[in-house]
């Protein structure tokens, strides 16, 4: 400690003749203690508020981190879950998967530019205490206005606030992807542009507020003031639980593709499938690593939990397969893999490495269980497994970080906000897991009645699935114009 | 002459095409083609579909020899395609009428 405090000192004094001639335009304001700058330095290497010395400032490791994180985040879609799940279809219907992941990405991207980042990350709604500010954000960052490289310190000290806007973004891009696993190979592309629009302004956008926005009602760990003290890292309920829920609402209402059970509907390519389940894994450190929404050790412990979490399941699911069923198969791994990765998503940076290995073994087993079981008994063509791997994967992920979060692995569930709010105290002496089922009531309400209301709408006035030619002959040559394989 | 078709399993290609070049034989035809026997199809599982895949795939060797060799031809395919378990295919022999070389309209057995 001694020998870092020496060299922050170093630095700080080659910096002096710098920072005085910065200072002495700035007449006015008297320059910062010397104090002051090395407190400001420490805060920067402590994740801290760096007080009066350095406000304003991007601290570049942070920030460094933070849009690797991002560019990691938007890998996840294109091209990560575009081949996961393009894969996974038959090639005739290649190309639509990835025309709706590049579609939603570029829609999401306009919405969340005009309105959406303000509704979740602003707070003007809450001035005044009113209740609107709880489950959305406010008007002051429309159109990005007021978002530059200056970090907003409601969210992160060092982190400049353009670079959060973006990083954020590319959850808001892949979340409505991931539904499109579901409905894949039957529904119209202009009825999915059209559902995610409403989806993303009457689903996400006050989900996301409520879960992460500083003043959101869900928001345990940094909201004073939550009216319910949950706690979702980098999206079990918010990403996982909202998409996998609208999904089954959504393909039950959509009905089952033509030759359900009857034709073969197997993947037409496992190893696009398995190249893309290999993109997503790498892009998750960004996710949850980067939801640390800096490079400090709950990031480091993060992407300890993720790695570990994810590489159990990998192999317990397709051990599973091979006990049950005599063959251990790539989607068997495949599988595995991204449903450890949607458990260990809420719990991350609240978990130590023995919750992640618990976290593991329950994802290779329970989601298993859903896409094998389940699906067979109930009978709906959830084409692609979205509610099997993400809704029962993050349901189970947001209770189980429910019982798993420790402070040991993130002092912040001990100090500040939590302590006012109560949250500290549910760590210490249990019953978090009974706020935990609060927030995945109230995400599991919204999915099912926000879809159903949405998805009936566009029934009603565009129609939500292809025609059945189209259908037979394929997505890409009729709706797209194109073929994914020319011989 | 005789139309020799053998559908064999697609790895005994190699072995087949050396065994009838040993023999003397000159030229072949060979298609990738998809087809079932007594071995039936095999299932696919994929999470929680199955499919049963009908069809497997073989290959097709087609031979054109004179009547002295086509009784050593059907041996050499025999011996070198066998491996003893069910879907090793089968050989049909048939007469042929006519052979043409279109390069010089030659006809016959010279032509094969």
């Amino acid at each position: 400690m001694l020998r870092n405090l020496f060299s922050l000192r170093s630095i700080l004094l080659t910096l002096g003749v710098a920072a005085v001639a910065c200072c002495a335009i700035a007449a006015d304001a008297p320059a910062p203690s010397a104090e002051a700058r090395i407190t400001a330095l420490e805060a920067y290497v402590t994740n801290g508020d760096p007080g009066k010395a350095l406000t304003g400032v991007a601290g570049p490791g942070h920030n460094a981190w933070m849009m690797t994180s991002t560019a990691l985040v938007l890998f996840m879609t294109l091209p990560g879950l575009a081949l996961f799940y393009g894969g996974l279809v038959r090639s005739k219907n290649v190309l639509s998967v990835l025309a709706q992941c590049l579609g939603i990405a570029g829609l999401v991207t306009i919405l969340w530019w005009a309105f959406g980042y303000s509704l979740v990350f602003g707070k003007s709604f809450s001035e005044g205490g009113g209740f609107l500010g709880s489950i959305l954000g406010g008007t002051e960052f429309l159109f990005l206005r007021n978002v530059g490289a200056a970090p907003n310190t409601d969210y992160s000290f060092w982190t400049s606030h353009s670079v959060f806007s973006m990083y954020q973004m590319m959850f808001a891009i892949i979340t409505p992807a991931l539904i499109v696993g579901a409905i894949a190979e039957r529904m119209n592309f202009s009825a999915i542009l059209v559902f995610v629009t409403l989806w993303m302004i009457f689903i996400y956008f006050p989900l996301a507020h409520m879960v992460w926005g500083v003043t959101g009602m869900m928001n345990g760990v940094w909201n004073p003031d939550a009216a319910i003290r949950a706690i979702d890292f980098a999206g079990g309920t918010v990403v996982h639980m909202s998409s996998g829920w609208s999904a089954l609402i959504l393909c039950i209402i959509l009905g089952p593709r033509i030759g359900f059970l009857k034709e073969k509907m197997a993947p037409h390519s496992m190893v696009l499938c398995m190249v893309g389940t290999g993109m997503l894994w790498v892009g998750w450190y960004g996710f949850n690593a980067g939801s640390a929404l800096a490079a400090d050790g709950i990031a480091a412990n993060a992407f300890m939990t993720t790695t570990i979490a994810a590489a159990v399941a990998s192999f317990v699911w397709p051990m599973i397969e091979w006990f049950t069923r005599g063959h251990p198969s790539i989607l068997g791994f495949c599988s595995g893999a991204v449903a450890g990765l949607v458990v260990i998503t809420p719990a991350t940076g609240f978990v130590d490495v023995s919750g992640a290995v618990i976290i593991g073994v329950l994802a290779g087993a329970v989601p298993y269980f859903a896409c094998t079981k389940l699906k067979g008994w109930l009978k709906y063509d959830d084409a692609l497994d979205t509610f099997g791997v993400h809704a029962v994967g993050g349901t189970m992920g947001a209770l189980v970080t429910g019982f798993l979060a420790t402070s040991s692995a993130n002092a912040n569930l001990g100090i500040g906000p939590a302590a006012k709010n109560g949250l500290a105290g549910l760590v210490t002496n249990g019953g978090l897991w009974i706020e935990q089922l609060k927030a995945m009531g109230i995400t599991v309400a919204m999915a099912f009645v926000g879809t159903i209301l949405i998805a009936y709408f566009v029934k009603a006035t565009i129609g939500l699935r292809a025609a059945p030619d189209v259908e037979r002959q394929g997505l890409d040559l009729l709706e797209h114009g194109e073929e994914g394989y020319i011989y | 002459m005789k139309l020799i078709t053998a559908i064999i399993k697609p790895f005994k290609l190699e072995e087949v095409k050396e065994a009838l070049a040993a023999i003397g034989v000159e030229g072949m035809t060979v298609t990738e083609v998809k087809g079932f026997g007594r071995q039936k199809g095999h299932t696919e599982i994929y999470r929680g579909s199955e499919y049963t895949v009908d069809f497997l795939p073989k290959v097709k060797v087609e031979l054109a020899v004179i009547d002295d060799l086509a009784g050593k031809a059907v041996d050499a395919i025999v011996k070198s395609a066998k491996t003893g378990k069910i879907g090793d295919g089968k050989i049909f022999v048939q007469p042929l009428e006519e052979v043409v070389r279109i390069r010089t309209d030659e006809r016959g057995e010279i032509a094969i």
